[in-house]
């Protein structure tokens, strides 16, 4: 279905060019929003949404933007699809747009939104636009979904909000880490799965 | 030591390239330096040789360490003691003492250890020093109940994150004692404060008699009352503080054993006199800003008080002068030190989520310690360029 082009156009991000381990983009909302696992995956869904169907429209539309105003047509596009997200979220799932708060909006400001606008969809076809937008919003969601995972395990005990760590353990003397519940250790979780990556993938490491 | 050269020469083979436990040489390589100056010469360039090379310095260390040590394994047990209402003799309280800390020990240097060495093999370099004084520290700063697993992790947290990410003992920017009781202060604020966990068994609170309090001096300080009192309400005097009868983490109460060490450390060179005397002042200059402030109880105790509380004094000493994350340049060193005293006991006092401060004020100033050396050689840079411009003009 997909050529070998396209396909990597949505793998990419996902791991050699991932837009918070690699590009370093979208990291506050990945600190605020990993504590527990529902919220992370329903904020990495609606960056999937925006990043994807807002670069689809600007690449549709980028022959007929002036050069000069192009930001603020973007900011346009991305802030109505921003608002469409967080009315939904509003309507279905209230208590996850609750604990996102505010961080649902703060979308229009995510770096990774704006950049692949500028970097991708202006330059490129539509279709292509889709997939790297896709691509950028799942690398962006994976890195919230490892982070959250190992956050909501030790902090909470829990995965999805079902409890795993069990009863007996408690008694036996095991407390959760409240470490983990603080912004500080999502920095440090991003920054552990940077070593494993970079010790992976030797060619990301820069040079200095 | 001829038996001990004749045995390692004898063994040494097995481990040179070649030999059968070669994967293992960075090991037999510790031990073997650890024991004896190492003969390796090098061989272009000027050098100054000496012997106080890195493992001695360290060993230093570790002797200033000792008093602190050995009182606060009494210590553990004359709080435990007091606590169950037993008249405590002298050996009952170093036995009780030494069963309480000699676990956190072992578990620390085992599993600081097993970290440094498998980091060793992989990265193919020696296996560090560092641990060695980072080990001894880590059970000193924390309360002797505290229990094993929660120290493993804070171990393997500070020896992984806080050291080896940065390349190993002196490539790190946090001091890793510090960085693992800081771990353990927000990962487990149950075990690391309140008023029970100063005094060893008071947790589990068997025997414990009635209306004993367990809480620190820092936290009646807190709580607006500077008539310190131990946990049976006799007030406590300015020499119990110097002499450290008053209960807290396992090394940090004696004043008096954390000032030997402060005088072996300066004495043989090892510790920075400079930041320590800049942190004394740091320290008193908040202390007499706040005597004059003075809106509270708390902002009313006597400077000299400040310095005998909680962890300033083993802060001061063992830790601020840590060489690795300490300012380097000399000026700078001041500047840290100062800056040191200062936000400790403004975080102690202003801040009422932190009962103590020095643990924060030493982390930040590490953070802030190589800006701080840029400034003072940005700004001796200037002066030189300005005193050129004036000769030259």
């Amino acid at each position: 279905m997909l050529s070998k082009k396209n396909l990597k156009l949505l793998i990419d991000p996902i791991n050699k060019n991932n837009p918070i381990t690699v590009q370093v983009l979208g990291i506050c909302s990945a600190l605020a929003v990993t504590v527990k696992m529902k919220p992370a995956f329903v904020m990495a869904l609606s960056v999937i949404f925006v990043v994807g169907i807002s670069n689809f429209i600007i690449s549709l539309l980028r022959n007929g933007i002036p050069k000069r105003i192009r930001i603020i047509v973007q900011l346009v596009v991305i802030a109505s699809l921003v608002i469409i997200v967080d009315q939904f979220l509003k309507a279905y799932v209230f208590d996850v747009s609750k604990q996102l708060s505010v961080f649902v909006g703060l979308i229009i400001t995510n770096c990774i939104v704006m950049g692949r606008l500028e970097a991708f969809a202006m330059a490129n076809s539509p279709g292509k636009s889709f997939l790297d937008g896709i691509g950028n919003g799942a690398g962006y969601g994976a890195i919230l979904i490892i982070v959250s995972f190992f956050r909501e395990l030790f902090g909470s005990g829990t995965i999805w909000n079902y409890r795993v760590v069990p009863q007996s353990w408690y008694e036996a003397g095991y407390s959760n880490n409240g470490l983990m519940i603080l912004p500080p250790m999502a920095l440090i979780i991003v920054g552990i799965i940077i070593w494993v990556q970079r010790s992976k993938n030797r060619d990301l490491i820069e040079k200095n | 030591m001829n038996f001990l050269r004749k045995t390692l020469d004898k063994v040494k083979p097995n481990f040179e390239k070649g030999g059968k436990f070669y994967f293992l040489h960075s090991t037999f390589d510790a031990m073997e330096t650890f024991l004896f100056v190492p003969n390796k010469v090098t061989r272009t360039g000027a050098h100054i040789r000496d012997f106080m090379d890195m493992k001695r310095n360290m060993i230093v260390v570790f002797i200033a360490l000792l008093p602190a040590l050995f009182f606060g394994i009494w210590n553990t047990g004359y709080h435990h003691f007091l606590s169950i209402g037993e008249d405590p003799t002298f050996w009952g309280n170093v036995l009780y003492g030494l069963k309480k800390i000699i676990p956190l020990y072992i578990v620390v240097y085992a599993v600081g250890g097993a970290i440094e060495v498998a980091f060793a093999q992989i990265r193919k370099h020696e296996v560090n020093e560092g641990l060695f004084v980072t080990g001894m520290l880590i059970p000193l700063i924390v309360p002797a109940d505290i229990p094993l697993w929660m120290l493993a992790i804070a171990t393997a947290f500070a020896i992984l994150i806080g050291k080896e990410i940065f390349g190993g003992t002196g490539m790190n920017i946090l001091n890793p004692a510090l960085t693992a009781r800081a771990f353990l202060f927000f990962a487990y604020p149950a075990w690391m404060s309140g008023d029970k966990v100063w005094i060893s068994g008071m947790m589990s609170g068997e025997n414990i008699i009635d209306g004993f309090s367990g809480a620190t001096l820092l936290s009646q300080a807190a709580a607006g009352s500077t008539n310190f009192v131990n946990g049976l309400g006799e007030s406590l005097s300015v020499s119990d503080m110097f002499w450290g009868f008053i209960p807290g983490s396992v090394g940090e109460t004696s004043v008096a054993a954390i000032l030997i060490g402060a005088f072996i450390l300066i004495i043989t060179g090892v510790g920075s006199w400079k930041i320590m005397l800049s942190t004394l002042i740091g320290g008193i200059t908040m202390g007499l800003l706040l005597n004059i402030l003075e809106v509270n109880p708390y902002m009313a105790l006597p400077w000299y008080e400040h310095l005998l509380l909680g962890g300033f004094a083993f802060g001061l000493v063992f830790m601020a002068t840590d060489p690795v994350t300490a300012a380097q340049t000399e000026r700078g060193k001041y500047i840290y030190g100062f800056l040191i005293g200062f936000l400790a006991i403004l975080i102690r006092v202003l801040n009422p989520a932190y009962p103590e401060g020095m643990m924060l004020a030493i982390l930040l100033m590490n953070v802030f310690a190589p800006l701080i050396d840029y400034m003072v050689i940005q700004s001796n840079i200037k002066k030189r360029i300005k005193r050129l411009q004036k000769i030259n003009s």
